[in-house]
């Protein structure tokens, strides 16, 4: 019934680990260059195209094509309704695939190297920002596709519950297309005709707002596939139950609702916004934390009640017994322990004041390893390890190598991210090829050594990781079809009261039972 | 909707905190007068670096111990590169870019700020004590980013 559609999965997540494999070469030389080791003479290409390779291939490409698939995969399964359009999500695929062709031709032949987040006037040529769009426009077909589908089952299951992963996956991408309206209009108004010699001038201050609008829900976008995965089948992985299905809900409508207007906390040192916008934008940004604070006891609830459920005792004994030898477990465990300390991180970050000491640091890179490069990379990796044995009919090729690359990760990260922390509270600048930079103070030495040794092993983590996809993908061992790891719920049962706000809830859920 | 009790516990605990960060946010900025640079006038990018202070950047005295340095940034220098004052001034700083976005960050203090084309970015640091505060541009702005830098020198008081 979903062959289909699990090859458009397959090669969502075979162009997302291409991409990863490749992106995450730079990461150690980027790590090395800070104790002042360059690799970069003998490679022949500069620390900034290597960075932009980086930033594009593992913050955009790996990321946007994992998650599509992903929650292609999730929605299908969760609905039992094959995708309703697969020649438009096909068409979506091959349009996304088309424009990373694009933007990797202009950054592989040095024609844009302008990082991630191309703020102009740096200018790139016009096949990076075109392409970079026909990315965004391939991902809002395939989320019509997920919208349709959805109507299709909704139109024969007219009383149910929508199941919670369909829903999860609906509100991931109904953030999505919210936040790319943005980066659209800064492509589409400015930077396209601009780099294409239609329009003279351009408004920087401008760029960095629209850009900033879809920059800050673009990583509630990377997370909440990872909440998704936390919720509804790491308990199930940790023999347990999913604590409170509603909970997580709620969780999830107001991530949506508050991950908009905050992208002013990237801006808290851009003259030309107002000390108004900034304080409101910090407000909300902490309002965006409640959500992730909700999202931190429901899955360790639900963490508990496996680790009981195994013989657990006392306040934490509970914790030994959680399965930490599986390697899909232990990758998606330490994730959230990681992110543990990127969301105190976040919140140093998103303070009006203390931000002046962490802004255009290295601490910002710090952060966003533990967040994105780990939170969200090493729970990807832990969805991999079930994913790609079910969608290839194959065993995972090594166990242990997939363990040892989840403990490697961590203790890497630990190392990476502590040293990087480290430097930018000493005030050293992110995105700089510091091997070469003309002042390089004494005391960011020992914090270098931290970055630069924390990311080799995080390298050979990498390594690792690409290899046991790859054996496991094509050569592994075949084996009866696995099953996804698909958690049940204590609330199954839900008692709502009468208050307008609960009916709201009610409505925008589905939740009929 | 039933809420577990210890969630209610949890929720309220995170409730608290976060107001508790706020507030502190705003002792910070209300009693402690931390501030970020704020709304200033949109000018045309071509025509700021032509304005009489930025067209000769440098130090000016405003009044016993205070300072206003006009600043200009470009690819990729600073000018002036080399600030002298005595210590225990308080320095306002203005800084514009004349071609790509541009940051400074002046190591040792609050100051960080970006400096985008057509803004007139402002900032400012009081040094206390004597000596070399290097200052960099923290926003990638091109090859040679690594190389903008400057210092400020701050001189014991004879
Ligand atoms: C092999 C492991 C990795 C290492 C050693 C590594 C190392 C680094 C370093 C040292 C930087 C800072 C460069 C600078 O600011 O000058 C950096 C930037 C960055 N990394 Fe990684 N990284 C790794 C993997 C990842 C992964 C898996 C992700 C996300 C999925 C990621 C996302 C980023 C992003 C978004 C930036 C910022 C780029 C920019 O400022 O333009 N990295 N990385
Ligand atoms: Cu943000
Ligand atoms: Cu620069």
């Amino acid at each position: 019934m979903f062959a289909g559609d699990d090859r458009l999965v397959r090669w969502h997540l075979f162009i997302a680990f291409v991409a990863l494999a490749i992106g995450g070469l730079f990461g150690p030389l980027q790590a090395l260059n800070r104790m002042g080791i360059s690799l970069y003479p003998v490679l022949g290409i500069t620390y900034y195209q290597g960075l932009t390779l980086h930033g594009v291939l593992v913050a955009l490409v790996w990321t946007t094509f994992f998650i599509c698939g992903f929650l292609v995969f999730v929605t299908v399964r969760s609905l039992d309704q094959p995708l309703t359009q697969r020649a438009a999500a096909w068409i979506a695929f091959w349009l996304m695939l088309v424009g990373v062709g694009a933007a990797g031709y202009a950054i592989l032949t040095n024609q844009a190297t302008v990082l991630y987040t191309f703020y102009p006037p740096l200018r790139a040529h016009p096949a990076f920002y075109i392409g970079l769009t026909l990315v965004v426009v391939g991902t809002w077909i395939l989320s019509a596709v997920l919208f349709m589908t959805y109507r299709r089952w909704r139109g024969q299951n007219p009383a149910k519950a929508t199941p919670f992963m369909a829903f999860a996956a609906l509100v991931t991408f109904i953030l999505w297309d919210i936040a790319t309206i943005g980066v659209a209009a800064e492509m589409l108004f400015q930077l396209i005709p601009w780099s294409l010699g239609w329009i003279g001038g351009i408004d920087a201050l401008l760029a960095r707002t629209l850009f900033w609008y879809f920059g800050h829900p673009l990583v509630y976008f990377w997370l909440l596939p990872a909440y998704l995965s936390w919720y509804a089948m790491l308990p199930k992985q940790a023999g347990g139950r999913l604590f409170s299905d509603p909970m997580a809900r709620l969780a999830f409508l107001l991530l949506l609702v508050f991950s908009v207007p905050v992208g002013f906390h990237h801006q808290f040192a851009d003259p030309g916004i107002g000390h108004g916008w900034k304080g409101l934008h910090t407000i909300l940004t902490f309002s965006v934390a409640f959500p992730s604070l909700l999202t931190a006891f429901n899955v360790i609830a639900s963490l508990e009640i496996g680790g009981r459920a195994r013989g657990g005792t006392g306040l934490f004994g509970w914790i030994l017994r959680l399965p930490w030898g599986e390697p899909s477990f232990a990758a998606q465990a330490l994730a959230i322990l990681l992110f543990a300390f990127g969301g105190v991180g976040g919140f140093i970050n998103a303070s009006y004041n203390l931000n002046l000491i962490v802004h255009n640091t290295a601490w910002v890179p710090g952060h966003l390893h533990l967040t994105v490069g780990s939170a969200v990379t090493l729970t990807f990796a832990g969805i991999a390890y079930w994913l790609i044995p079910l969608l290839t009919g194959r065993q995972l090729w090594h166990r242990g190598l997939a363990l040892a690359q989840v403990y490697l990760w961590f203790f890497g990260m630990a190392l990476f991210s502590f040293g990087m922390h480290w430097a930018g509270v000493l005030g050293q600048p992110r995105r700089t090829d510091m091997a070469t930079a003309v002042y390089r103070l004494a005391e960011w030495e020992v914090p270098d050594i931290f970055t630069g040794v924390g990311g080799v092993i995080l390298f050979l983590s990498l390594i690792l990781l690409i290899v046991e996809v790859a054996l496991t993908a094509f050569f592994a061992r075949r084996a009866p079809v696995a099953e996804m790891p698909l958690a049940r719920r204590c609330l199954a049962r839900l008692r709502f009261g009468s208050g307008s706000w609960e009916r709201l809830f009610l409505s925008v859920s589905y939740f009929q039972e | 909707m039933r809420v577990e009790p210890y969630e209610k516990v949890w929720m309220a605990l995170s409730a608290v905190m976060l107001l508790g960060f706020l507030g502190a946010i705003s002792v910070s900025v209300f009693v402690h007068g931390i501030s970020l640079p704020g709304a200033t006038p949109r000018l045309d990018p071509r025509t700021v670096p032509q304005e009489p202070h930025f067209a000769s950047p440098g130090i000016y005295q405003t009044a016993p111990g205070e300072y206003e340095v006009y600043l200009v940034s470009m690819l990729w220098s600073f000018v002036p590169n080399e600030i002298r004052v005595p210590a225990g001034a308080r320095v306002t700083f203005y800084a514009i870019s004349q071609d790509v976005t541009h940051g400074l960050a002046i190591h040792g203090t609050n100051l960080n700020l970006m400096l985008i084309p057509g803004l007139v970015g402002t900032g400012t640091a009081k040094f206390d004590k004597p000596g070399e505060y290097l200052f960099i541009c923290h926003e990638y702005c091109g090859l040679a980013h690594q190389t903008m830098a400057g210092k400020v020198i701050v001189e014991a008081k004879p």
